[in-house]
């Protein structure tokens, strides 16, 4: 019997098992199903989450960001002023430099919308930092009183290009309301788990929360530097020079910067955590299942060995079986997923991205063979003799 | 004859009466090739009691076109024996050959593909695939051997259909009686046209009547067909259609029963060694 031969015999005898006991291996494809959709949305929960930490930073066109000295690159933490951004400016392999300010407001909606609390980030127009539009305009000028908005501040507080918005902050004692219009619109851009509104950074200083001695104040100082190189695999060595020539700062990648917002390293392990415990709870699901069904067919293996049917073909039949179980069951979950997906409002941190999702989908096939790995070695192991009590 | 009673166990002694019962061409000095033969064949088993000897130098011949009963009481080495004919157990000793290939020498590889060639089965209970209907499990045999063509189908119809299956082609065995997966373990045991067909009780699960049709058709197609059968039977009554009934007792063949008169005895009698 040559390898096509034993493919399409042991092909044969596994649909054809499947087909005649479809209601059974199909409750079991449903509890696959069942699996896959918790470890999808586990994933997509993780990459939301993720996102909404990282989403502007990732999408940055740079590839420093320098921080205050000791500031543990916690951007909260870090003050920079102007002088600095002059500095950075000036060291060889630098391209371009924006100053960055992050706070947060409140964006008061119109209608019966829930009031928004939004990022507030100051950018500095025509640098890095300021993000690209995909409806409308980038900022005018340094001073303008425009804001640009990400695609989730739009979608929520249903804004777009050419309206003016209010923002509601706290500045000293007081709540004061700043008017400004909304002169484009960039993709996501999370910042801190919250929809974004952009603004130049000199506006952003004046709209800003401020503490009492801030107030009427102009001082700008900004939270971090962010920083373009010249060529961008000289990364270790300008981070050096930066070090080496600007006064009290420290600097990271956007890999580090990622890694160091606040919560987002354990919020992470804790959801891959999760995600991998599904899939050991689908290893163990499957190999229970597959098991038992070897334990209850014994006679029939029996039988067919006798007969002359190879190990290599049993095993194949049965590896055949996992495997199809399996893909059906990922398929109704990925399906299932999808369909789900497509209820959810923008609010919920759910983001199905092509290559986790791609990932958490090929670990779930995995498990199917893997669960079975232990009932495929019982089935090789079945003695025709014992099994048809021919045994003495 | 004597030396058989006497427990003395050597081939010659069913040689002999074949020879004198049925003119055996052994003694006519004719050369015979024996689809069949087990040379001084053992099966020592160790246990905590010592070695237990299921087989002891049991040899035996069946030519094409021969049905044989092997029947003995309980623990007399029957199944033990017919578990090595069929290459599903190794002897502790000894030679088998079917047509002509030793199967003590062969591999396991080489075992199992000299089943699937050369030798059909039909089992106590259990017999069929139950996920395949009785055609589907008639025409296995002829998938696994790579001679399912038109004509291989065709065959397994008619097959089904002489045996009485004609309506439940395309039954589940679940959906069956017990005599008649019994009869579609018997299509399946033929339809690839083996050298031995091997039965391990198969009528255990039968009631009286049903149980003469079963052997009775297996009998004719075994003739008809020039394969060489053996049954395993306690039922001595299912001896009525066989050619030569061997008799076991304690791993060892103590008697052979040839021609209808001496089987006659044999049933009416319940002349068990």
């Amino acid at each position: 019997m040559n390898i096509f031969e034993s493919v399409t015999i042991s092909s044969y005898l596994a649909v054809k098992e499947i087909w005649r006991s479809r209601g059974r291996f199909f409750l079991v494809s449903l509890v696959i199903a069942l699996i896959t959709l918790l470890v999808l949305f586990i994933a997509a929960l993780g990459e939301g989450l993720g996102n909404g930490n990282r989403e502007y930073i990732s999408r940055l066109n740079a590839q420093l960001i320098v921080y205050q000295a000791k500031s543990d690159l916690l951007i909260q933490a870090s003050r920079l002023s102007r002088d600095r951004l002059n500095a950075i400016r000036r060291v060889e392999g630098v391209a371009d430099a924006g100053m960055l300010g992050t706070a947060n407001a409140t964006l008061a909606v119109d209608g019966n919308l829930q009031p928004l609390k939004v990022a507030l980030l100051g950018v500095e127009p025509g640098h890095t930092g300021e993000p690209p539009v995909i409806a409308g305009r980038q900022f005018s000028t340094a001073n303008a009183r425009e804001v640009i908005i990400d695609r989730n501040t739009a979608l929520r507080s249903r804004l777009s290009v050419d309206d003016t918005l209010t923002l509601r902050v706290t500045q000293g004692t007081d709540d004061r309301f700043y008017d400004l219009r909304v002169v484009g619109v960039t993709s996501s851009q999370q910042y801190s788990l919250q929809p974004s509104i952009f603004t130049p950074f000199n506006n952003w200083d004046r709209v800003r929360p401020k503490s009492e001695a801030e107030v009427d104040v102009s001082n700008p100082v900004a939270n971090v530097i962010l920083v373009r190189l010249v060529d961008p695999a000289q990364v270790e060595a300008v981070s050096r020079r930066l070090v080496s020539q600007v006064n009290r700062i420290e600097t990271a990648t956007l890999s580090a910067a990622i890694e160091a917002l606040p919560g987002y390293t354990a919020q992470q392990s804790t959801l891959n955590t999760q995600g991998g415990f599904s899939l050991f709870i689908g290893v163990l699901v499957i190999g229970g299942f597959f098991q038992i069904q070897i334990l209850q067919k014994v006679a029939q293996i029996g039988v067919l060995k006798a007969i002359g049917v190879g190990n290599p073909l049993v095993a194949a039949a049965a590896v055949l079986q996992i495997v199809i179980t399996t893909v059906v069951g990922v398929a109704i979950g990925s399906l299932l997923t999808f369909l789900f997906s497509l209820t959810f409002p923008p609010t919920i941190p759910i983001v199905f991205n092509g290559t986790t999702s791609t990932i958490a989908v090929a670990a779930l096939l995995l498990i199917g063979p893997l669960g079975g790995l232990v009932s495929i070695r019982y089935a090789v192991r079945i003695e025709p003799l014992k099994a048809l009590g021919l045994a003495s | 004859m004597m030396n058989v009673m006497n427990g003395v166990n050597e081939v010659n002694l069913w040689s002999a009466a074949t020879a004198v019962d049925q003119g055996n061409p052994v003694e006519s000095g004719v050369e015979t090739t024996y689809a069949l033969e087990a040379k001084s064949v053992f099966k020592t088993y160790a246990s905590d009691q010592g070695p237990i000897q299921a087989v002891a130098g049991v040899s035996l011949q069946v030519g094409a076109g021969e049905y044989v009963a092997l029947v003995g009481p309980s623990g007399s080495g029957k199944t033990t024996l017919l578990s090595m004919l069929a290459a599903l157990l190794q002897p502790t000793s000894g030679q088998i050959l079917l047509d002509g290939q030793d199967l003590v020498k062969m591999n396991d590889r080489r075992r199992v593909a000299l089943r699937r060639e050369k030798i059909g089965f039909t089992f106590q209970a259990n017999n069929l695939i139950p996920y395949l209907t009785a055609v589907e499990n008639v025409e296995l045999m002829l998938r696994l051997n790579g001679r399912l063509d038109q004509a291989g189908k065709q065959r397994a119809r008619e097959l089904l259909a002489r045996l009485g299956l004609g309506e439940r082609m395309n039954s589940l065995p679940s959906q069956m009686s017990g005599g008649q997966q019994q009869r579609v373990a018997i299509a399946r045991a033929l339809i690839h046209n083996p050298s031995l067909v091997l039965a391990d009780e198969p009528t255990a699960s039968l009631d009286t009547g049903r149980a003469y049709q079963v052997v009775e058709t297996f009998a004719e197609l075994i003739h008809e067909q020039k394969h060489a059968g053996i049954m395993v039977t306690h039922d001595l009554r299912m001896c009525e259609f066989v050619d030569r009934v061997l008799q076991m007792q304690d791993g060892k063949l103590v008697r052979v029963d040839t021609g209808s008169v001496e089987i006659r005895q044999l049933i009416s009698g319940g002349r068990h060694p």
